[in-house]
């Protein structure tokens, strides 16, 4: 088992904001890994300092068997990165920005590259176009294929499908899994439930620290959250009543039913035992990555006050 | 919802009030720029030099040509700062622009003055910039009964108003005190850094602004690789700036081209890739394209006020004359002032264009090392 990320100890602060603590990540070499967490709780700048684009203030660790610290040039020369926000030109067009990425890579076989890249992406025809004419879901494509043309070992994503729709998002998806297929380790960054589901682990962040890991089925496990499915005509509506009371950690409607779950299965089916009766039905159900990510995010405790 | 409303002008005048504020180092500019101008160039402009460098050749030693001499040492206009000791050291001087004017009482000068046979005194002034010299022309008029007045006496007193010798005003480089001649070769220097400075302060500032910064700083990119092909494309435009303003002081201007090609060509070079040097670092710097705007312009006054482009450098307090020194207009404008109108050489010119040369890579290093290779 080769490890493609192996960093231990990363902190980063900025001002007096400890942004990221103590933040230990290994992800195997060919696997994908989904990096959750709120808004804010630190997974851009993780990121950032995996591909040297921010020097953590304290830690230690390799990419590619290669130190975060010392040798982040050959880093960059072997990662791809893929920011948040889209950057590539827009006032270039799709092809030239290709070009652009080919020729900073030093690559050879560059109009055979950009070519081939084009054509995975099936936007010969449109090669000509402005990047910045592009709708959302083919900008990230086009993103994705600029930062990994140079055929990188190590791919960052950082929430490569934000304000993507459904499709657009299924596509991306099915080309990281080709990439990954082909040997290459990505880490992404996603606020979606169904995405983190496609990686084959995930690593939950939140205020800085990381305090989840494993596959979804072992993240979920670990809580030990216990989750209710009730349904019933205006059941929604109770959400607010039966989040408040006791051994109920939270309670979410979801269009006609309605999620409650907490950690102590005698305390929460106290709770509902009042509503066990016509017209509401209730089951015991598996929790939601969702459930488990909400409940993770409102224990940990959050240090910038 | 029609018509006017006063609480929606508010709404609006709140919120842009509020974000300007925000914006704290623009709202410190533009505090800061009126005052810290007003008092800079209020105090430092001049348009009626006085104190300017002057040269003497004296070819006799007589009791006149010493009155001559202290009448010009008692004068406001003229400083003599040198002594030449033949006519070919007297012209270096001139040429070189290190004296204004360059004064020779001939060897015959008493010898006539006594014998009322048309003496003469020779003044050779640096005229590619009329207006520094204007105020001291007019004034020699007054040297020869203020020099001369209290030595004639007796049998060599003259009737009044006849003139005891003539001053021979030779007006060097620029006879006919063309304006044109003097403004246009400067205009390069100024319009090159215009141009040059603010194009390039907001490379970089659009990059950072539009986010494409991010990714451009994860690719294996070096800063000097990323500055030397940032400035590229300009260079090429400065060099065709220089091009068509340099046709046109000729076509339309009738500027002279004395020469001086060689000199020229390193100046504009160096000048070029200096502006742009400077414009990168100022990218560094600001936050916003906004605020590399306000650093060009900051950068822009004084290199037209201080530089000796508006007003006659020599006419400047020694501060003010310390600060343009700084300026790399001035040295640019000392270059093709020189090489058009006087046809410098190198050897005339090696001062400014080392000037340019510590220019270039002082901003170069410090724009390296301001340029940021992560995001911290």
């Amino acid at each position: 088992m080769t490890l493609a990320i192996d960093v231990r100890g990363l902190n980063k602060s900025f001002g007096d904001k400890h942004v990221v603590q103590d933040v230990s990540l290994q992800v195997e070499e060919g696997k994908i890994c989904g990096f959750l967490g709120p808004n804010g709780s630190g997974k851009t700048t993780t990121l950032r300092m995996l591909c040297g684009l921010l020097t953590p203030d304290s830690g230690e660790g390799t990419c590619l068997g290669l130190d975060i610290i010392t040798q982040a040039g050959a880093i960059k020369r072997r990662a791809g990165y893929m920011t948040q926000k889209f950057s590539l030109y827009e006032d270039l067009t799709i092809e030239e920005n290709l070009q652009f990425s080919a020729r900073v890579h030093s690559l050879d076989r560059r109009k055979e590259r950009v070519d081939q890249a084009l054509e995975r992406l099936g936007l010969i025809e449109r090669r000509a176009q402005l990047a910045g004419s592009l709708s959302g879901g083919w900008k990230q494509r086009l993103a994705l294929a600029t930062a990994t043309l140079h055929e990188p070992r190590l791919l960052l994503l950082d929430e490569p499908t934000a304000g993507v729709d459904p499709k657009a998002r299924r596509t991306f998806w099915d080309e990281i899994h080709a990439l990954a297929a082909e040997g290459l380790t990505v880490l992404v960054s996603t606020h979606y439930m169904d995405e983190a589901e496609r990686c084959h682990e995930i690593a939950y962040i939140s205020y800085g620290r990381l305090i989840a890991r494993g596959t979804a089925q072992q993240v979920i496990a670990d809580t030990k959250l216990v989750t209710f499915n009730g349904e019933g005509p205006g059941i929604d509506r109770l959400s607010g009543v039966i989040g408040k009371l006791p051994g109920v950690d939270m309670a979410a409607a979801f269009g006609q039913s309605l999620h409650v779950s907490g950690t102590n299965r005698a305390a929460l089916e106290a709770a509902i035992a009042p509503y066990r009766r016509e017209p509401y039905r209730w089951a015991e159900v598996e929790p939601s990555l969702e459930d488990v990510f909400i409940r993770l995010t409102e224990t940990s405790q959050d240090n910038f006050g | 919802m029609s018509g006017f409303s006063a609480t929606r002008v508010l709404a609006v005048m709140i919120k842009e009030f509020k974000q300007l504020t925000r914006d704290r180092l623009t709202y410190a500019m533009m505090l800061a720029l009126p005052v810290l101008q007003l008092l800079l160039f209020g105090y430092a402009i001049n348009s009626e030099p006085r104190h300017l460098p002057t040269a003497l050749l004296v070819q006799e030693d007589t009791v006149f040509a010493r009155s001559i001499t202290s009448a010009l040492r008692n004068s406001a206009y003229f400083d003599l700062v040198a002594q030449a000791r033949t006519p070919a050291e007297l012209d270096d001087m001139i040429r070189r622009g290190e004296v204004q004017f360059a004064v020779t009482i001939p060897g015959d000068f008493t010898r006539r003055v006594v014998r009322g046979d048309q003496a003469q005194m020779l003044v050779e002034v640096d005229a590619t910039d009329p207006s520094a010299t204007g105020a001291a022309v007019a004034a020699l008029a007054a040297l020869p009964t203020q020099a001369l007045g209290a030595d004639l006496k007796g049998a060599l007193a003259r009737p009044t108003g006849e003139p005891l010798f003539e001053v021979v005003v030779h007006r060097r480089y620029n006879p006919e005190a063309i304006t044109a001649y003097n403004i246009v070769p400067g205009l390069l220097g100024v319009i090159l850094s215009m141009t040059l400075v603010m194009m390039t302060a907001l490379s970089v500032t659009r990059e950072a602004e539009r986010g494409t910064m991010e990714s451009l700083l994860a690719t294996p990119v070096e800063p000097i690789e990323v500055m030397v092909g940032k400035l590229a494309p300009y260079v090429a435009v400065g060099l065709i700036q220089t091009a068509i303003i340099l046709v046109l002081a000729r076509l339309l201007f009738d500027v002279p081209m004395q020469g001086g090609w060689l000199g020229l060509s390193l100046g504009v070079g160096l000048f070029i890739v200096g502006s742009l040097a400077l414009g990168f670092l100022m990218s560094t710097v600001a936050k916003t394209q906004l605020q590399a705007m306000q650093m060009s312009v900051f950068y822009i006054l004084p290199s037209i006020l201080l530089s000796g482009f508006m007003f006659p450098f020599r006419g400047m307090p020694a501060w003010a004359q310390a600060l343009g020194e700084v300026v790399p207009v001035t040295h640019f404008l000392r270059i093709v002032r020189g090489a058009l109108l006087k046809g410098q050489g190198l050897e005339d010119m090696w001062r400014e264009l080392l000037a340019l040369v510590a220019f270039v890579c002082v901003v170069t290093a410090l724009a390296m090392a301001r340029y940021r290779r992560t995001l911290d």
